[in-house]
């Protein structure tokens, strides 16, 4: 048993001129689901289409289950499993037969193919709709028939692009306990998001990319302690009186509009001070959470 | 060393995903090949037929519709295998995105074009079969000679498919097809001894022909329903292998070019 699922040192992809992906290095464990985080633009894609061998690498290593992806692209392409950005089921079959001729791809055997498919329908709670065909579905049931389908052949990895974009809150959640399970089953997951809470609920680790390289790597918990602390204080008015008061204490502070941020390890204390100060001012305490790391360590500029 | 490491069978996995999809709407797939020669027969046959009257071939004077029967045949094969590698796969790599689905299978992208190319071919010879039968109840098909218009039709399938996956690489969005039928597949509709003989063009226009894959598929076709043979039988084999072995490799390679990023 290999404990380095996948394994990128010094990863790099250009296209043309541009830079996408640039000097990353990280490693995902057996058994654990990894996350890549980032902006829109900030390489995940091109990194995780090297990963399951859509697109060669310009510069790097890149092992993949112990194999050199360069050199063993089909043998690594048969042990995995891809659930790509794109709802690309075929949409000239039912469902039933999307899995089944997918699994032709693989060299299943027919009758496996059949009983596997019908099981992963069941997991998936999808069995009920074996016979449409996948315009007929809503975005959270294609999203599932396309997980079912990147398990048709048993992967010892499977590799979610930005999974639930576009999912309605319930979709979400669904397909978010399924993936639960199938981690609790011990598979390997890699998968992208810039959902935080996708991110906090699925990742035991994961690292943030901006702009091609690696930001950050950790535990989500141990990243929100380092980087913010456990408490968030919002303070939503009166903002050049406080914001002069935090600075006379020497509080670090971020100024996102009309709003104050404040990040900390124990805010009780400063709260309470803050309201008996100005009484009048919105100040509320909060668990300080993924998207507060997300967002100050990649910044709040919009990115198109 | 192989010529093709990266094309193994798997790549009837990708011929038969097309083969299921064919199956599921067999019966109105197959009108088109079974109602249209009957059409073309009716309307230049008997109608324009009775103002012709008779063509010569081969030294041998023969009906009108004895003439462009196996024409139409060789123009269902183009047409077939062209728009299936055209539109049809276009359609399937760039809107249904089922090539980047079967891009994360151990297909290789060499086995998923050869797939489609092969697919092409194969719907090419269902249509021939199907016109075959029709066109023999006319009497228009000597027999067993006949018969070989099945394989040449395999082959013209895959000499027009690998043409027509050639634009599906290249262009870069589906009207540009319009383009090489305008430019490509209608000048051998009308130009390449399909409805006339050769004899009738300007020798310009004889010259053009001869390098067109349809005069060459057209005058096999002929041969073949005909039954007779003469030295033209080689040369246009020769010309549709050669043709076929360099559009495949070049279909393939520009594939991969467009697909590879």
């Amino acid at each position: 048993m290999i404990d380095i699922v996948v394994e990128a040192k010094n990863l790099r992809k250009t296209f043309g001129g541009l830079v996408a992906v640039d000097d990353l290095s990280f490693s995902v464990m057996t058994g654990e689901c990894f996350g890549i985080l980032g902006p829109n633009g900030a390489g995940k894609t091109s990194t995780i289409k090297m990963i399951y061998a859509f697109s060669p690498p310009s510069g790097g290593t890149l092992n993949v289950l112990g194999m050199d992806i360069s050199r063993h692209a089909r043998a690594i392409k048969a042990k995995i499993g891809v659930c790509q950005q794109e709802n690309n089921l075929d949409p000239d079959l039912t469902v039933l037969k999307n899995l089944e001729v997918f699994a032709s791809y693989f060299n299943i055997p027919a009758a496996e193919a059949k009983r596997r498919s019908r099981e992963l329908l069941e997991l998936m709670a999808m069995e009920g709709r074996a016979a449409s065909k996948p315009v007929e579905l809503s975005g959270g049931m294609i999203r599932r028939v396309v997980v079912a389908r990147a398990l048709i052949n048993r992967p010892e990895l499977l590799i979610l692009d930005e999974p639930t974009t576009g999912l309605d809150p319930q979709s979400r959640h669904q397909l978010w306990e399924r993936l639960d399970v199938l981690k609790h089953n011990g598979l390997s997951i890699l998968l992208t998001t810039h959902n935080m809470d996708e991110a906090a609920r699925l990742c035991d680790r994961l690292i943030i990319v901006d702009r091609g390289r690696l930001v950050v790597e950790g535990r989500p918990p141990e990243l929100v302690r380092r980087h913010v602390g456990r408490h968030i204080i919002e303070i939503t008015d009166h903002n050049e009186p406080v914001r002069a008061f935090l600075r006379e204490r020497n509080v670090p502070f971020e100024s996102v509009g009309h709003r104050t941020l404040v990040g900390l390890e124990n805010g009780e204390e400063l709260c309470g001070r803050i309201k008996e100060r100005f009484p009048d001012a919105a100040c509320t305490m909060r668990m300080a959470n993924l998207e507060d790391v997300f967002l100050r360590l990649t910044g709040r500029e919009l990115r198109e | 060393m192989k010529l093709y490491p990266d094309i193994s069978l798997r790549l009837f996995r990708v011929w038969q995903r097309n083969l299921i999809v064919y199956m599921q709407s067999w019966k109105v797939r197959s009108l088109p090949p079974l109602l249209e020669p009957i059409f073309y027969l009716v309307a230049f046959g008997v109608g324009l037929g009775s103002l012709v009257g008779g063509v010569r071939y081969a030294g041998e004077e023969i009906s009108y519709t004895r003439f462009i029967a196996p024409a139409l045949i060789a123009i269902t094969v183009m047409n077939n295998a062209f728009f299936e590698n055209s539109y049809a796969s276009f359609v399937r790599m760039y809107y249904q995105k089922t090539f980047d689905a079967m891009m994360t299978t151990p297909l290789t992208v060499q086995e998923i074009i050869a797939g489609e190319i092969l697919w092409g071919a194969t719907k090419a010879v269902i249509a021939t079969a199907i016109m075959m039968a029709a066109i023999s109840v006319f009497g228009l098909i000597s027999f067993p000679e006949g018969l070989l218009l099945l394989p040449i039709a395999f082959l013209g399938g895959l000499a027009f498919g690998g043409a027509g996956m050639i634009c599906t690489a290249l262009v870069p969005n589906i009207e540009i097809f319009n383009l090489p039928i305008f430019l490509f597949i209608t000048p051998m509709f009308l130009f390449g001894g399909t409805f006339f003989p050769l004899e009738s063009l300007p020798d310009w226009g004889r010259t053009t022909a001869v390098f067109l894959p349809l005069t060459h598929l057209v005058n096999l076709s002929r041969s073949s329903a005909i039954g007779r043979s003469d030295a033209s039988v080689i040369t246009g084999l020769a010309y549709l292998v050669l043709f076929v072995s360099a559009s495949f490799p070049t279909a393939l390679y520009l594939m991969r070019r467009r697909l590879i990023k």
